[in-house]
C-alpha cells in the first residue's frame, strides 16, 4: 500500500493507472532492500517523485525511464548526426594527425630552432626566447621532448581552428545585436560545462581511436574566450575614431580592416593567449580519450599511482603553459599601439 | 555674392526617440524641450533651422553645451539623420543620396576636423593625413607626397613617421587639420576643433586657420562654445540655444544689436575694444576736419591707444584709399558699453 494511492482514487484515475501490481521491473534499490531482508521502510510523507508515484500508479514512468529515454533518443540520432559531423570533422583529423606526423618525424635539432624563431618573431624579447630554450631543454633532458611535442603539435592545430572560427564569429557578433543575444548563452554554456561532459556525447559520436574527437572537445573549450574577446573589443573601438571613418566616407570593409580589427587587435590577442591556455588545460583532460602527450604520462601517474612520473610531466604541463602565455603575452604588447610612448 | 549657398539647411528638426516622426508636429506646434520630455519621453535636438553657408566664409555655430551645435555639423555629412527638413550642398538635397553617393559626397565634398582628434592610434602621422586619399583609393605616391604637403603646411615637418600617441594635443590636432585639408575637399567642418586645447595653443591654431583660410578660401563650418573665438573666426555667425537659432548674422551687428537677452548676456563678457571694428561704429561721411585716417578694419583698441583717450578728436575712415565715412571717439566710447534691455526700457 503505497502513499499516494488514495490520491489517485480520489483523482478518479485508478481505471487509467492500471492493476495494482506493477509490471515494470524491480528497480536496483528494490533488489537490495529484498536481499538484506529489510523492507522499504514507509516515509510519512514521501516526495511525489516519479518512483514513489509510480508505486501507487503503474501507467507513471520511472526515473530510470528518462535517462533510458535519452540515452534512445540520442543513440536513434546518431546515424543521422554522425553522416553530417563525421564529414565535416574528419578534416580536423588530418590536420591532427598530420602535425603530430610532422613533429614527431622532424629531428629535434631543426624543430627547436624554428621553436625558438617563431618565439623570437612572435615576441622580438632576448629574454622570452631564452626561457623558451632553456624550457625546452629541460624537458629534453628527463626525455619528455616527443610527449611534450605531441601535446604542443595538438594545440598548435586547436588553437589555430579556434582563432580561425572564433574571430569571424565575434566580429559577426560585434555587428549584430540579435546574433549576439543568441551566441552568448552557447558561450555561457561551453564555458560553465564540466569538461568530461563535453567528452560523453562525442564518445558516442565518434570512435575513441579518432583523433577529432579530442580535438572538437579541445576547440568547443577553448573557443570561448577569443570570440568574446573579439565581440568585445570591437565593440570597445573608441567611437570617435569611428564617426571619423564614418565621416571621411570609408565603407564597412575599409572600417573593419582598417580600423575596428586593428584597434581591437590588442582585445583579439589577449583572447588567443586565453584560448591558448584553455587547450592546454583541456588537452590533459582529453587524455582520457586517447589523446597524446603530456597528458598520458599525468593520467599513468593517478591510474598506477606512479607519483614521479605524474608529478614530472605536470611540470612539464606548467612549463609548456609558461612558453606559450609568455610568447603570446609578449606578442601582445607589441601590438599594442595605443600605449605608444615617446 | 550672387550665387547660391554652398550648404543650405532649410526646415531642419531633429528629435531624438524612437518615435521622432509622429511627436514631429507636437514640436512644430509649438510644444518645447521641457514638455515633449516630460509627455512624450523625447528629446528634442535641433528646432526649424534655416541657416545658409556661403562658398568660402567661415560659418560659426556658437551656443553651450546641449544647446544642439554638434547635432547639427553632424547632420552636414548625415552622421545624424534629421527627422524633417532639407540639407542641400551645392544644391543637392544630401537627404536624398543613396549610401554609395553619401559616402562619395564625404569623400570628396566634405572632411571633418574632430574635438577629441579621433586619429588612428596605430598609423603614422602621414598614414593619418593621407587617410582620405587611401580610402579614395589614390595611389601611394599622391598619397604621401599630399599628406607631406600639408603637414609641413600645418608645421608637422619631421614628424610624419610619428605615432599620434607620441605627440602633444596641439599637435594631433594639426594631423587632424592636415588630414582634412589633404582630403582636398570645398567643405570643411570642424567641431569644437580646439575646444580641447590650452588657451595659447588654441591661439595659435585659430591663427593658423585664419592665415589657411585666407589663401585657400574653403567653406568652413565651424563649431564652439567659446564666444571669443567664435567673433575671432566667424564671417557669419549662429547662435544656437535649446536646439533653435537665437540670432545669426555678421558678428558685429550680433554685438552691436543683440535681439534677445539670452545674446546680451553673452555679449556682455567679451572684451568689445578688441573685438569691435571701426566699420561698426562709424558715421557717414559729412565733416572735414580730421585727426588722421585710419582703415575700416581696425579694431577699437587700437585707435583708443592711437588717440590717448581723447574723445574729443574725429577720424576719417579709409577703406583702401576711398574714404567711407567718419568715426566720431564719442560714438567709439559709447560703443564699448553693452547695451542691455533692462537699462533702455527702465
Amino acid at each position: 500500500m503505497a502513499f499516494y494511492d488514495s490520491v489517485f482514487k480520489a483523482l478518479g484515475l485508478s481505471d487509467w493507472c492500471g492493476s495494482e501490481s506493477s509490471s515494470a521491473p524491480m528497480s536496483m534499490a528494490d533488489l537490495l532492500a529484498q536481499s538484506s531482508g529489510e523492507a522499504t521502510k514507509d516515509e510519512f510523507f514521501p516526495f511525489p517523485s516519479l518512483d514513489n508515484l509510480n508505486e501507487s500508479c503503474s501507467g507513471i514512468i520511472q526515473s530510470r525511464d528518462v535517462t533510458k529515454g535519452i540515452e534512445e533518443g540520442f543513440l536513434a540520432a546518431k546515424p543521422m548526426l554522425k553522416s553530417i559531423l563525421d564529414p565535416i570533422t574528419q578534416p580536423l583529423s588530418w590536420l591532427l594527425d598530420g602535425a603530430l606526423w610532422t613533429f614527431a618525424v622532424t629531428p629535434w635539432f631543426i624543430m627547436v630552432p624554428i621553436l625558438l624563431a617563431i618565439s623570437w618573431f612572435a615576441s622580438r624579447s632576448v629574454g622570452v626566447t631564452v626561457f623558451v630554450a632553456f624550457s625546452i631543454f629541460l624537458l629534453g633532458l628527463v626525455d619528455h621532448y616527443d610527449v611534450a611535442m605531441q601535446t604542443l603539435s595538438i594545440i598548435f592545430v586547436c588553437t589555430g581552428i579556434s582563432v580561425m572560427l572564433g574571430v569571424p564569429i565575434g566580429i559577426a557578433m560585434s555587428k549584430s545585436d540579435k546574433l549576439q543575444r543568441s551566441v552568448v548563452p552557447v558561450l555561457d554554456l561551453l564555458q560553465t560545462l564540466p569538461t568530461f561532459v563535453y567528452l560523453i556525447p562525442l564518445i558516442f559520436l565518434f570512435s575513441v581511436t579518432e583523433s577529432k574527437l579530442y580535438g572538437i572537445a579541445i576547440i568547443l573549450y577553448a573557443i570561448v574566450p577569443v570570440v568574446r574577446l573579439t565581440d568585445l573589443g570591437i565593440r570597445l573601438v573608441d567611437q570617435d575614431v569611428i564617426e571619423a571613418a564614418n565621416a571621411f566616407g570609408m565603407n564597412s570593409r575599409q572600417k573593419l580592416m582598417g580600423v575596428e580589427l586593428p584597434l581591437a587587435l590588442p582585445n583579439i590577442m589577449a583572447g588567443i593567449n586565453q584560448t591558448i591556455m584553455m587547450s592546454l588545460a583541456m588537452v590533459v583532460i582529453a587524455s582520457l580519450v586517447s589523446a597524446p602527450g603530456l597528458g598520458v604520462n599525468v593520467l599513468r601517474g593517478i591510474r598506477n599511482l606512479e607519483l614521479g612520473v605524474g608529478i614530472v610531466a605536470g611540470i612539464g604541463i606548467v612549463l609548456l603553459a609558461v612558453i606559450l602565455d609568455r610568447v603570446s603575452k609578449a606578442a601582445l604588447q607589441r601590438v599594442d599601439m595605443t600605449r605608444v610612448k615617446h | 555674392m550672387a550665387n547660391d549657398p554652398k550648404v543650405r539647411l532649410r526646415g531642419m528638426y531633429k528629435i531624438f526617440g524612437p518615435r521622432d516622426k509622429e511627436v514631429l508636429h507636437h514640436v512644430k506646434d509649438g510644444m518645447g524641450k521641457e514638455d515633449l520630455l516630460e509627455q512624450y519621453k523625447h528629446v528634442l535636438g535641433l528646432q526649424d533651422i534655416n541657416v545658409d553657408m556661403q562658398a568660402g566664409e567661415i560659418t560659426v555655430v556658437m551656443g553651450l553645451s546641449g544647446s544642439g551645435k554638434s547635432t547639427l555639423i553632424r547632420h552636414l555629412n548625415r552622421l545624424i539623420e534629421p527627422t524633417a527638413g532639407e540639407i542641400l550642398v551645392d544644391g543637392i538635397d544630401v537627404m536624398g543620396l543613396s549610401e554609395q553617393e553619401l559616402r562619395n559626397v564625404r569623400q570628396t565634398k566634405m572632411s571633418m576636423v574632430f574635438q577629441k582628434f579621433a586619429l588612428l592610434p596605430h598609423r603614422t602621422v602621414q598614414q593619418n593625413a593621407a587617410m582620405a586619399l587611401k580610402v579614395r583609393g589614390a595611389d601611394e605616391a599622391t598619397q604621401n607626397a599630399e599628406a607631406r604637403k600639408w603637414l609641413a603646411r600645418v608645421g608637422l615637418q619631421g614628424y610624419e613617421d610619428r605615432y599620434p600617441a607620441q605627440l602633444s594635443g596641439g599637435m594631433q590636432q594639426r594631423v587632424g587639420i592636415a588630414r582634412a585639408l589633404t582630403a582636398n575637399t570645398d567643405i570643411m567642418l570642424m567641431d569644437e576643433a580646439f575646444s580641447a586645447l590650452d588657451p595659447l595653443i588654441r591661439t595659435d591654431m585659430q591663427n593658423l586657420l585664419l592665415e589657411l583660410q585666407e589663401e585657400l578660401h574653403k567653406t568652413i563650418v565651424f563649431i564652439t562654445h567659446d564666444l571669443d573665438e567664435a567673433l575671432k573666426l566667424a564671417d557669419h555667425l549662429v547662435i544656437l540655444k535649446d536646439g533653435a537659432v537665437v540670432q545669426q548674422g555678421e558678428p558685429q551687428g550680433i554685438l552691436m544689436n543683440p535681439c534677445d537677452p539670452y545674446i546680451e548676456d553673452f555679449v556682455s563678457d567679451i572684451n568689445r575694444a578688441r573685438v569691435l571694428r571701426v566699420k561698426s561704429v562709424m558715421a557717414p561721411l559729412e565733416g572735414s576736419e580730421f585727426a588722421g585716417d585710419v582703415d575700416i578694419g581696425d579694431n577699437l583698441e587700437s585707435l583708443i591707444a592711437r588717440s590717448e583717450g581723447d574723445t574729443t578728436l574725429h577720424y576719417r575712415v579709409m577703406d583702401g584709399d576711398t574714404a567711407v565715412g567718419e568715426l566720431h571717439m564719442r560714438d567709439l566710447v559709447k560703443a564699448l558699453v553693452p547695451r542691455l534691455s533692462s537699462t533702455q526700457t527702465g
